[in-house]
């Protein structure tokens, strides 16, 4: 049975169960959800994903979501297929859970704002707030800085081994260093950068953009 | 001892560890950590967690930050003991406790740590409540739980009908929403009611408003 996926393949959060799918050899569909008409407000897709926010996924019965749920799901259900996204130890795992939350909590708040001013907002005809870009910069800096000591010892987040703490990272990093224009907060940190120039030439990130 | 908690046991985050550990039953350590001094943002607290946040976790050689990295690395390891927090022999289970946890995170962490911060670090730092933020975080709090209500209508807990980290993870700030005039947010709520007075009677969650209430110099919320 093939996993639906609802959600576009230029939005974000479905990105990252994407990516984390083809890494795992997983096979899927994606149900367009067209975000600027408001689909993901209606009451059929409220009734898959109350908060009404995508991505959801179908597999068979079973309804799941948020993006880091459902690739710990798919991580987990097909560990021996693909790649190992998760580490091998109750300890690796614990360090994967780690950086998975420290993207959650500490990268996520301040590059979504990025993102939401610099693209989104634009496209919706929503008037930017300069001062949350300043502040918004300002704090992803400190995180950023965080991560360059992190890489300068550890080859990947959680150790040296590609995982989900990574692949998480993948969607708003590409809009950062893309459509944001803000490239040089990665590449003027030297091991960030090479850790990202890791990251994003993954196959499974490329097939991604080519969705 | 094996297990120690870096963090004072005033902090939501530290709370949320030490409820886990109480739920496992496994021993531990608690070390103070000074916010007055700021100890957190500087060594050797620094080498625990780099980001300058409490709570740090040891166990043995391993250490953590994080809180909801670290409930599941306990949760996990000791999984065969205490409380099933992780439904981790069901994987279909496991993830829906998952989703809910992923939903405290995202859609119900954001607008009620605004409110904390208006409510109890705003009046440390001597400053003003900004009525606009609390209003409009209230408003956002309200949404959210209003999807709860209709969730905990259906299901005696967040992840169905057996309680899990997914219910545990929200039980420190909701303890400090009652110390504010925001408790309605809650109370007005049947479902949601019933849920908090269920969760916060836990052995573990009585444990964790101890320490909430202990050292009230330190809070000077606006009641």
């Amino acid at each position: 049975m093939v996993v639906k996926v609802h959600g576009s393949p230029y939005a974000s959060a479905p990105r990252r169960v994407l990516a984390c799918l083809i890494e795992k050899d997983i096979e899927f569909e994606i149900v367009p959800v067209d975000l600027f008409k408001g689909e993901h407000k209606n009451p059929e897709f409220l009734n898959l994903q109350p908060f009404g926010v995508v991505p959801v996924v179908q597999d068979g019965d079973y309804t799941l979501y948020e993006s880091r749920a459902i690739i710990r799901y798919y991580a987990e259900k097909y560990k021996s297929q693909g790649n190992d996204l998760l580490g091998k130890t109750v300890e690796e795992r614990g360090l994967v859970e780690q950086w998975l939350e420290v993207e959650g909590q500490n990268y996520h708040p301040p590059i979504y704002n990025l993102v939401a001013q610099l693209v989104f907002f634009p496209k919706m005809g929503i008037p930017v707030d300069q001062k949350i870009i300043e502040e918004s910069e300002e704090k992803l800096g400190k995180v950023l800085d965080v991560y360059e000591e992190r890489l300068s010892k550890s080859k990947y987040l959680a150790g040296d081994f590609f995982s989900l703490a990574d692949l998480t990272h993948l969607p708003f990093t590409h809009y950062l260093v893309t459509d944001v224009g803000k490239e040089f907060m990665i590449r003027d940190r030297k091991h960030v950068s090479a850790w990202w120039d890791d990251i994003a030439n993954r196959p499974s990130w490329k097939k991604v953009l080519q969705l | 001892m094996a297990i120690k908690v870096h963090g004072s046991r005033i902090s939501t985050c530290v709370g949320r560890v030490i409820a886990c550990l109480e739920e496992k039953g496994v021993e531990y350590e608690v070390v103070p950590v000074d916010y007055v001094t700021s100890e957190h943002k500087q060594q050797p607290f620094l080498s625990l967690n780099p980001f300058g946040q409490v709570p740090a976790f040891e166990d043995g050689d391993l250490t953590l930050f994080e809180s909801r990295a670290i409930t599941r690395y306990v949760s996990r390891k000791y999984k065969d003991i205490g409380t099933d927090l992780l439904r981790l022999n069901n994987l279909a289970e496991s993830a829906i406790v998952d989703a809910w946890m992923e939903a405290e995170a995202h859609q119900f962490n954001g607008p009620m740590k605004v409110l904390i911060y208006q409510f109890f670090i705003r009046p440390f730092h001597h400053l003003a409540l900004e009525e606009q933020e609390v209003e409009t975080n209230s408003e956002k709090l309200g949404k959210v739980l209003e999807i709860y209500e209709e969730r905990l209508s259906k299901y005696k807990y967040l992840a169905g009908d057996y309680f899990t980290l997914a219910d545990l993870h929200h039980i420190p700030f909701i303890f400090y929403l009652f110390k504010t005039p925001k408790a309605y947010l809650i109370t007005s709520r049947p479902h949601v009611n019933a849920w908090w007075n269920d969760i916060s009677s836990r052995p573990s969650s009585i444990k964790i408003s101890e320490g909430f209430d202990k050292e009230n110099s330190f809070l000077k919320g606006n009641q």
